[in-house]
């Protein structure tokens, strides 16, 4: 195999990666901020109840949870429903079914939205109560008070953090492995075994750097340019 | 008839009772100064005043207007609580601008949002006040390149965009270095040469003996003494007053 198919090998499995770590990061993201309302709730039992499912969730190995949502539902119904829906979305694209893309990209959505809704919840609390009074006694609503207020300065303060997390997600992938989704390391370890060449495996650090490196250009301009508030 | 009737409010934070039947009232266009020392009360005052505490009894009017009475069993709801509060303004100790807006988005937001008027009028206002409190080059600097007295003149003026019938005042000098004090206190003085009609907790002796029309000295939850502010400033009657005064020095 030349270097350039090793490369183009190589970047099919990347293609898996990056699909993974964008669909985590368009359902995370989101998905983070009801976890989070809900973990400052006033209600006790739904503030337990997700401060429960965060501690789960952030406290059980993310390889497990894949492990976990890949073989249980088969375990207990017998029916392949994620490989339903992985054909669904991607037999013309050829990629193998069985629902191990789809339970991965479940796994690391809820993963991440937990992790998110920490960060979400940490920038909502740093914000003064101040804040919040010179809102209510201007005769603004919660609702108003949240969404021209405090949701900038809560932007602004959990850039760095999430930046962080971000930068760990592309680097997660890898863990789709454990259940045989071809990503790129699988594809290394597969040139490993097949054709006996040991050096891909490595040369997949590349890939992984210069996403890094893009991802880190882009989070620092977005820190830039909300930098011309202090709160 | 007075501006402000406040009879017998109560207010406890759990078994302490940090408010114990206070009365006062105000006429249009007075400055009423309180005084007293930390944890005498005051804020908490200003806080119920301004409803963003709950008093446990009591009753406040504005204009013979009831807007919280213990007494009647009206539901406050969230809306009739935002109207009432629209009958005062407040300008806190640390100010509280908002620091992502400019100058004049900090004025035209609330006005903005409450649809008091089209975007022109209301930043016209907004424009005018800032002018009146002496900031107009400021309008497009954003909070964190003002100095602390500056910052306060914003926050008056975003009180004032809003045309509240009483502006209160909590401790609004307590945070700022003595030379940026007085800017901060001759803008109220103007305010006060306007007729604005005011409620300042302040521990500025001086100002509010030359600028108020009545001073209340609070002690433990309980107004001790209120009078114009030689009565209560310079001819103290109660030994707590004196006491306090004299520590001063």
């Amino acid at each position: 195999m030349t270097f350039l198919e090793v490369t183009a090998f190589l970047f099919d499995g990347f293609k898996i990666s990056l699909l993974i770590f964008a669909v985590t990061l368009l359902c995370g993201a989101p998905l983070g901020l009801p976890i989070a309302f809900c973990s400052m709730s006033r209600f006790k039992i739904v503030k337990s109840i997700t401060k429960v499912i965060v501690w789960v969730v952030r406290g059980i190995p993310l390889m497990l949870q894949i492990f976990i949502i890949y073989y249980v539902p088969g375990l207990l119904f017998d029916y392949q429903i994620f490989g339903k829906i992985d054909r669904f979305m991607f037999i013309e694209y050829g990629l193998p079914d069985m629902g191990r893309i789809t339970a991965v990209l479940i796994a690391f959505t809820i993963n991440y939205a937990c992790y998110f809704s920490e960060i979400y919840r940490g920038g909502i609390e740093s914000i003064s109560k101040g804040q919040y009074e010179a809102g209510y006694v201007l005769g603004l609503t919660k609702s108003q008070i949240f969404r021209k207020i405090i949701l900038k300065q809560v932007v602004q303060r959990i850039v760095p953090p999430m930046s962080n997390e971000i930068i760990t997600l592309i680097k997660d992938t890898a863990l789709a492995n454990c259940i045989m989704v071809c990503e790129i390391i699988k594809n290394a370890k597969e040139l490993a075994a097949t054709k006996a060449m040991i050096w891909p495996l490595f040369f997949t650090g590349v890939f992984y750097l210069v996403f890094v490196g893009i991802l880190t250009v882009v989070l620092g301009k977005a820190e830039k340019k909300l930098s011309y508030f202090r709160s | 008839m007075s501006i402000l009737k406040v009879s017998n409010i109560r207010k406890s934070f759990g078994k302490t009772e940090v408010l114990k039947d206070i009365s006062f009232t105000l006429e249009k266009g007075e400055v009423l100064s309180i005084i007293g020392s930390s944890g005498s009360g005051k804020t908490t005052l200003l806080r119920c005043l301004n409803f963003l505490e709950t008093i446990n009894n009591g009753k406040i009017e504005v204009d013979d207007e009831i807007l919280y009475d213990s007494g009647s069993n009206v539901r406050m709801t969230d809306e009739k609580i935002r109207e009432n509060r629209l009958n005062f303004g407040l300008v806190f100790q640390n100010f509280n601008l908002f620091p992502q807006y400019t100058v004049l988005q900090n004025l035209t937001l609330a006005p903005t949002l409450l649809k008091k008027g089209t975007p022109e009028e209301i930043e016209n206002k907004a424009r005018e006040i800032i002018k009146s409190v002496g900031l107009e080059e400021k309008v497009d600097f954003y909070p964190c390149q003002l100095s602390g007295g500056q910052q306060q003149r914003v926050a008056i003026a975003r009180a004032l965009a809003l045309n509240p019938k009483i502006l209160f005042f909590d401790e609004p000098t307590s945070a700022l270095d003595p030379e940026l004090t007085q800017e901060v206190l001759n803008v109220i003085r103007e305010l006060k040469d306007k007729g604005c009609t005011m409620v300042i907790v302040t521990h500025e002796m001086d100002f509010a003996r030359h600028v108020s029309d009545k001073v209340i000295f609070m002690a433990d939850g309980v107004i001790e003494e209120q009078g114009t502010p030689e009565d209560v400033l310079v001819n103290p009657k109660s030994e707590r007053t004196k006491a306090f005064l004299n520590k001063l020095g």
